[in-house]
């Protein structure tokens, strides 16, 4: 299938999608269960990644400043910014697209080899927008929320490494982290977190939506709906950065 | 009533349904039958509109199903019950949730009502203490019937089921066979079963459509099958020893 034929079939999945649900109450329920699937069973990962990620940022900073002239505060200076700027939203968005995007396009993968979504729609449902946009919102809504979590889990994970090794004093590295605050970092941050989840979501939407087949095709779609929403996430980092940053 | 005017459906060039023209009467059950890749369910999913057609149209009550928008067939949709081959229940969801699924979309009951319903059409399909199981602890006679009560819970005034037999014994496949018979006088409602099970054909062809080839082959009911002369359907409904010795 040539690209333009599916970023056309992607866009008109997406306008079916973006209607009003059927049912307010039904629409709640299941954004609630996906909140659950899509969110809170994540928050273990994203916590295990940041911890570890913000203590190697702090101890790679330290022995990187080999020089007496920089002040050592620089170290939580530098996990603070690399924390808020690419590790949260960046690559805690390429980890959640590796496991909430697997999960929703075998979940809706399954449901089209089952004829699932066939019942939906003879039922006079809507099945984009009753499978889809509870996901969408889900991701949109609470990945930011895992982002933000994820700094303050990431920057406690730089101020154990540094207190365990003694490479600065903690007191430095909560200097160093108090340094230079800039609010827009964070706003970049959360735009490009909620651009990023609207990619996850959709484009695994999508990939699991269109599965023509059996078992080993949503095998097929859960992958390329990771590998898709990887490299949209890196793409659009890069024009998102150019754009806010520069 | 379902009225089938000309239709035609063709999948990337290769013509899968040619020229087919055919009623489907309320309060009867009728049957599509025919070999493996003759067409019969692509001529429901046209009727039930999840195939749109090349040329033609389904005409439901005098509604010409085939041309209206996607939000306009939703509306139709609403008064159709489908049971899929496979059942199509919803995995995660308990035997209740599924039945009580249409209800929550589309009524606006109480949970009282929507329960009292759901008890009343499982108990009709026999199957009354299963509401807390799930999909995947059920057979799959009951899986069939958790989907044909849920093609019902809004009384339909179509009912369409895909193979309902599939996968089944004998003896499950008859009481199928029965319930879906007894539910359409019931409910008088338009059935239409795609089958290739000739237990069903004999028993519960009040109509009977046999695709050949994808075009309309012959017309008639279970008893004009037995005499039929036609030589395709002969040997496809005859196919085997036995049913040749019920011919005899």
């Amino acid at each position: 299938m040539g690209l333009l034929q599916t970023i056309g079939d992607y866009v008109l999945l997406m306008i079916q999608t973006f209607r009003r649900p059927d049912k307010g109450k039904v629409f709640r329920k299941q954004l609630f269960i996906d909140f659950q699937h899509l969110g809170f069973d994540s928050i273990g990962i994203v916590a295990f990644i940041s911890l570890f990620v913000g203590a190697i940022i702090a101890m790679q900073m330290a022995y990187n400043i080999d020089s007496p002239l920089v002040p050592l505060y620089l170290i939580g200076y530098t996990t603070k910014q690399m924390m808020i700027l690419e590790i949260s939203p960046t690559i805690m968005s390429l980890i959640l697209a590796g496991k909430v995007g697997s999960s929703i396009a075998s979940e809706i993968g399954t449901m089209r080899v089952t004829e699932q979504i066939d019942a939906l729609k003879v039922m006079g449902i809507n099945p984009a927008n009753y499978l889809i946009l509870p996901k969408i919102t889900a991701a949109v809504i609470y990945n930011p929320i895992l982002v933000i979590f994820s700094i303050g889990i990431g920057l406690f994970g730089g101020w154990v490494a540094v207190s365990i090794t003694g490479i600065t004093s903690p007191v430095d590295f909560v200097v160093g982290l108090q340094s230079w605050p800039a609010p827009f970092d964070i706003a970049y941050a959360m735009i490009k977190t909620v651009v990023f989840a609207f990619i996850i979501a959709s484009v695994s939407g999508y990939k699991g939506y269109t599965v023509k087949g059996g078992s080993v095709e949503v095998g097929r779609a859960s992958t390329k709906a990771v590998v898709t929403s990887s490299i949209l996430i890196i793409v659009f980092d890069l024009l998102l950065t150019q754009m806010l940053l520069t | 009533m379902i009225e089938v005017k000309n239709i035609s459906k063709s999948f990337d060039g290769q013509q899968v349904l040619t020229d087919i023209s055919t009623v489907f009467e309320k309060g009867k059950t009728n049957l599509i039958i025919g070999q493996s890749g003759s067409g019969k369910t692509v001529l429901m999913k046209c009727c039930i509109g999840l195939f749109d057609v090349d040329s033609g149209k389904v005409v439901f009550e005098g509604l010409n199903f085939s041309a209206l928008s996607e939000r306009k067939k939703r509306e139709t949709r609403k008064e159709m019950g489908v049971l899929f081959q496979g059942g199509a229940l919803f995995d995660s969801y308990t035997v209740e949730e599924n039945v009580m699924f249409p209800l929550n979309m589309f009524t606006k009951m109480s949970f009282e009502e929507k329960l009292d319903r759901v008890n009343d059409v499982l108990k009709r399909v026999n199957l009354d203490n299963a509401n807390r199981k799930f999909p995947a602890e059920l057979s799959g006679g009951m899986i069939k019937r958790v989907a044909i009560a849920r093609a019902i819970a809004m009384n339909p005034k179509y009912l369409f089921c895909d193979e309902p037999n599939s996968g089944l014994d004998p003896k499950t496949a008859e009481l199928i066979d029965a319930l879906i018979s007894e539910l359409t006088q019931e409910y008088n409602m338009t059935t239409v079963i795609n089958t290739h099970d000739m237990n069903s054909v004999l028993q519960i062809g009040q109509n009977i459509v046999f695709i050949n080839k994808g075009r309309l082959w012959w017309e008639g009911n279970n008893k004009e099958i037995l005499k039929t002369d036609n030589p395709e359907l002969n040997e496809f409904v005859f196919a085997t020893e036995l049913t040749r010795r019920i011919k005899r």
